[in-house]
């Protein structure tokens, strides 16, 4: 089974496209760095994860109430 | 300018010349600075955030640098200096540089701010938008106060570096903006003294052109002098120390000797030995820089054992 020889084209843009994607995958490796970095490090996170959770609920300040 | 105009294409477009696009020479600048902007701040950062933001800033400055070969393709065409840049030199497309840049631009803007803080950012997108458009589309083609004002942009760095980790600016990022600043008219008013045919036909308003070269020389002077003050107000300061004061003082006084000898030789003996002082004293301006700058690093360490700055 042979593959199809290269198109000219892609010997012609070889360096890009090897540069394009070094270039990418270095800044996927670096987003993912910061992203352990900052998770780590940061104040503990969390978020409404599909549960009612009423200590996350912002005490209220203002306004009049019912 | 140069979207009215096509550079004849020739071969291919390799990897290089996307990257000559970002001017890595003018970025190895900007890293440096910005890194000591950075390290001698107050405030520790870590080195994974540190790293990127370094490298966030070089890319919004490298995006400028296409933003402005986009922009000045017309005067790169003419200067020989700038000649065989990739738009110019028909490698590049003046539309592949604008998509660049602005691509770039924006990548860079918002992972500064995902990786530092919003403040930081900010000040990268002004010093992008007054590089590109300030100085480039603006200034550089209407006064010969260009070089000062432009100056500007290449100032910024160090203050951003600072931005990273404290989240605004104090006193010593702004004298460190104001070394720069005050130091960019006699590095480029020296290389414009010897590089006199490139502005001339290019027909940019260069101080060389409009005013004369005596003017010129006088100005660069002028500039010297009023570095000085700056440079010696930073060592004072909480970057500063007695190490970073004696440095000072030799580099300003070594700057303000050439700035001295460059004022007072008439344009003839320039020209008979081929502008010899001007070309040390431009040569020695980027050693000022760096080796100010290198100085407050310095000076940052030795605090780390106790013995730096002025307690």
């Amino acid at each position: 089974m042979s593959f199809r020889p290269d198109h000219e084209l892609h010997q012609r843009r070889f360096s890009r496209n090897v540069g394009l994607g070094v270039t990418l995958v270095a800044f996927v490796a670096l987003v993912f760095a910061l992203t352990v970095v900052k998770v780590t490090r940061g104040d503990p996170m969390q978020a409404f994860d599909h549960t009612v959770r009423p200590e996350m609920d912002r005490p209220v300040t203002g306004g009049t109430q019912p | 300018m140069s979207d009215v105009q096509a550079y004849p294409q020739s071969g291919e477009a390799q990897f290089g010349d996307y990257v000559a696009l970002l001017k890595p020479r003018v970025m190895s600048l900007v890293v440096f600075t910005a890194l000591v902007g950075l390290l001698v701040a107050p405030v520790g950062v870590h080195p994974v955030v540190g790293f990127a933001a370094i490298l966030f800033i070089a890319l919004g400055a490298g995006a400028s640098g296409a933003l402005n070969m986009w922009w000045d393709a017309d005067i790169d065409a003419v200067m020989n200096r700038t000649r065989s840049r990739p738009v110019p030199a028909g490698k590049v497309q003046a539309g592949e540089a604008l998509g660049l840049g602005l691509a770039l631009s924006g990548i860079a803007v918002v992972m500064l701010a995902l990786a530092a803080n919003l403040f930081a950012a900010g000040l990268l997108a002004f010093t992008i938008f007054f590089y590109a458009v300030v100085y480039s589309m603006w200034l550089k083609r209407l006064t010969p106060q260009n070089i000062v004002i432009g100056g500007a942009a290449g100032a910024f760095p160090p203050m951003i570096g600072w931005a990273v980790a404290t989240g605004g600016v104090s006193i010593e990022s702004a004298l460190m903006f104001g070394l720069i600043f005050m130091w960019t008219p006699p590095h480029f008013w020296a290389l414009a003294l010897f590089m006199k045919e490139d502005y001339h036909k290019a027909g940019v308003p260069m101080l060389t052109v409009t005013h004369g070269r005596a003017e010129t020389r006088r100005q660069i002077l002028i500039y010297t002098v009023l570095l000085a003050p700056v440079s010696i107000w930073s060592a004072l300061t909480g970057i500063g120390g007695p190490f970073t004061l004696a440095v000072a003082l030799l580099l300003n006084a070594v700057f303000l000797k050439g700035a001295y000898d460059i004022w007072k030789r008439a344009e003839p003996v320039a020209e008979a030995d081929k502008y010899a002082v001007e070309k040390k004293v431009f040569k020695f301006s980027l050693l000022y820089l760096f080796a100010h700058f290198a100085a407050f690093l310095v000076e940052a360490m030795l605090k780390t054992y106790g013995l730096g700055g002025w307690a």
